[in-house]
């Protein structure tokens, strides 16, 4: 199952290798994983989704990031109330007579075109993994391109 | 789970009122004066030679080792062997990567020790420059933090955090890399009095409502045992366990880290379980109803197959690392935190006491009926020479030992009444630690006598320490067990490849002359009523000895729980 997590670490070189390194040799699967600044530039905040078969892997996972000295603090969001949003950039074959109807699907979703060239147009969409996936489907009929999707980013309430 | 950490006291001495400029080097020396450095293992090294250049106006005794993996296992010996942290230096590149094997050892262990390597000057650093390796990342995975020094002005407060971070919580390794131009580079120097690591902060004591449920599974507990481990040890809880022990009339078996937790010579002690455990520890296991762990990690090596591990036991688990809690057995009460505190927090909360007397006389029963046994026929057994080594030593002696058969009859026929005085690799299990550890042991306690028991293999993986011994006066005493073999995978090729030994054969040399050519003393021992006499008369002697006892070559460690199997599974004649 998946699982969200976000993890304050400090600010320091290396980091990211501690974290992805634990990972690794534990052998825990990430399936995305998203880095930035804080407010406080001496802060970093990292979501990452893990694939976690039980509660148990899961508790680890998160000993054992906890254990990591750069590590600050560990929010879980599996059982808490929270936003999690991804953006994905996709790319359609889209004609001029075909804009329109595109322009229509993305209504459902929170997504624009932002560039249109040459029978080609590149989509913006912001969501959670299930709106973006849906939008996915909906786009298929039209010919996906290229798609480029950040790790996901969660928030709580 | 906001974690944080300040640290005040410390073994220091006052600090400057006046701000003084020196190089990072001095400043360095000066940082591990301040810790309480009282000697190093080491080598030097052409990134670390504005630090050797202190070392030699210092009065930080130094003990140049002749490997650097033989300078990081004494520095873990030491540490072992004093409850301090143990020291080792090393140059970039090779140098560093030499020490990796002894660093990993510690970790694994929990070791707390603190590895300064040299590293390249900060501009060349990723330039494949002469001796560069990326040692933090290397040494990333076995250590419990590690730092790469990029500004002079940060050396001070990371010699701090380093030695905070190694002997705190669940203590370890901690390596700090220094590039040349750093250890140059003059600057004022600022003692941090205080350092603060956010993201750092062991938990010290039980939370009382599970102390409270602990008590109450013990009180009614029929069948209860302790079981130990190193983290016992290392929070210096023997006392209170053998006090708890006594008062609540609970049996106690320990992990190989844990030997010397609790007196060997105990009537309640049951010995160590597991693997190579006494098939009365191991029954009492099974059948326990309740097992009140401190400070072990139910390795695999102890549970066996873990779906039949301790089927009707449950499960206290006392240790400082919660994510040593759960990890391979579902625990009941996990109680997070020091070992020391804990029972001594269980202690007063503690009202009755559980009716053991029954359970007392199974295992007494046990005891009687599968004791460890060796049939004393034919060559020199093993048993006997360990046997004889305890006598002779009245039990007082550190033990360190090297990895396989020698490691197991060491556990299983010393009796070890005191902690920190066995001393062995438990978790990486690496061969060659025996000698070099005993020699860090030694210096830490240079009053007590020193054994390590070796195999004519493990011996020779870091042999070259004998020129350390000898030119710096470090008496240790070896007893090798010259079985011609790699003992303990041969008994696995013997019991489970149907007797095809391959390449466990050993060709070795002529021990005694090996020694006596480092200057040390050589034994030859071919008979058993020898065995003893040369004993004494390395205890005698104000030197390295190696005694070099020809012992029965296809002599077996028993008893023996096969790879995966249950641990009242053992064979051996045993159960």
């Amino acid at each position: 199952m998946r699982h969200t997590i976000s993890v304050l670490v400090e600010n320091k070189f290396g980091v990211l290798a501690r974290v992805a390194g634990l990972f690794s040799a534990r052998g825990y699967n990430i399936a995305s994983l998203a880095v930035s600044e804080t407010l406080d530039p001496a802060i970093s905040y990292m979501t990452i989704v893990v694939d976690a078969k039980d509660e148990n892997v899961l508790e680890q996972i998160k000993k054992q990031l906890n254990k990591l000295i750069d590590v600050i603090s560990i929010t879980d969001f599996t059982k808490k109330e929270h936003v999690e949003r991804e953006l994905a950039l996709i790319k359609v074959k889209c004609s001029v007579k075909e804009k329109p109807k595109i322009e229509n699907v993305l209504h459902k979703y929170v997504g624009k075109i932002i560039q249109h060239k040459q029978e080609t147009a590149i989509i913006e969409a912001v969501g959670d993994q299930h709106q973006i996936k849906s939008l996915l489907t909906d786009l298929q009929p039209f010919g996906i391109k290229e798609l480029i999707r950040t790790g996901r980013i969660a928030i709580t309430h | 789970m906001q974690k944080q950490l300040h640290l005040t006291s410390g073994n220091l001495m006052q600090p400057h009122l006046t701000l003084r400029t020196m190089t990072g080097a001095q400043i360095l020396i000066d940082c591990l004066k301040r810790e309480g450095v009282e000697v190093m293992f080491g080598y030097p090294g052409g990134s670390v030679l504005p630090i050797f250049d202190k070392l030699y106006d210092s009065d930080i005794r130094f003990i140049l080792t002749r490997h650097e993996q033989g300078a990081a296992h004494a520095a873990d010996g030491y540490a072992r062997a004093t409850g301090k942290v143990g020291v080792c230096l090393a140059t970039s590149g090779p140098g560093a990567t030499n020490l990796t094997t002894g660093i990993a050892n510690a970790y694994m262990d929990s070791i707390p020790v603190v590895a300064i390597t040299g590293q390249v000057k900060t501009f060349l650093i990723g330039n494949d420059a002469f001796q560069e390796a990326d040692v933090t990342g290397v040494t990333r995975p076995i250590t419990k933090h590690n730092y790469l020094v990029k500004e002079a002005e940060d050396l001070a407060r990371i010699i701090r955090e380093a030695f905070l971070i190694a002997s705190t919580g669940r203590p370890g390794p901690v390596l700090v890399d220094i590039p040349v131009d750093i250890q140059q580079k003059d600057i004022e120097f600022i003692w941090p009095e205080e350092v603060h690591v956010r993201g750092y902060k062991p938990t010290l004591f039980g939370h009382p409502g599970q102390i409270k449920k602990a008590v109450k599974l013990l009180t009614k507990a029929k069948k209860p045992i302790f079981y130990v481990g190193g983290g016992t040890i290392t929070s210096g809880a023997h006392q209170e366990l053998k006090e708890l022990a006594e008062r609540l009339k609970v049996p106690v078996t320990w992990t190989l880290m844990g030997a010397g937790a609790f007196p060997g010579t105990h009537e309640l002690a049951l010995g160590m379980l597991g693997m190579h455990g006494t098939a009365y520890a191991n029954h009492a296991t099974m059948e326990a109803d309740l097992i009140i762990s401190v400070g072990a990690r139910f390795d695999d090596r102890v549970t066996g197959r873990l779906d039949s591990f301790a089927p009707y036991a449950k499960i206290i688990h006392i240790d400082i690392d919660p994510s040593s809690i759960s990890k391979n057995v579902k625990v009941d009460i996990p109680i997070v935190g020091d070992a020391r505190n804990i029972l001594g927090q269980l202690q007063e909360e503690i009202k009755d006491t559980p009716d053991t007397q029954e359970w007392l006389k199974t295992i007494s029963t046990w005891k009687k009926k599968y004791p460890l046994m060796y049939k004393d026929e034919g060559k020199i057994k093993p048993q006997y020479v360990i046997e004889q080594i305890y006598e002779a030593t009245h039990g007082e002696a550190i033990i360190t030992t090297e990895v396989g058969q020698n490691q197991m009859w060491s556990c299983q026929w010393y009796q070890y009444d005191h902690p920190r005085t066995f001393i062995s690799s438990g978790g990486l299990g690496t061969m060659g630690f025996g000698f070099p550890a005993a020699m860090g042991a030694k210096v830490g306690r240079p009053e007590k006598e020193v054994f390590d028991i070796a195999g004519d293999g493990s011996i020779q993986m870091n042999i070259q320490e004998l020129a350390t011994c000898v030119a710096n006066k470090i008496h240790v005493k070896v007893a090798i067990l010259n079985n011609g073999y790699l003992g303990m995978v041969r008994q696995w090729q013997e019991l489970f490849y149907k007797k095809r030994y391959s390449y466990t054969t050993l060709y070795n040399p002529d021990f005694v002359k090996l020694a006596e050519s480092y200057g040390a003393v050589g034994i030859r021992v071919t008979k058993k009523e020898e065995v003893r006499p040369a004993i004494e008369k390395a205890l005698s002697v104000e030197n390295t000895v190696f005694i070099d006892f020809q012992i029965e070559p296809e002599e077996n460690v028993y008893p023996m729980v096969p790879a995966g199997e249950a641990i009242n599974r053992m064979i051996g004649g045993m159960a």
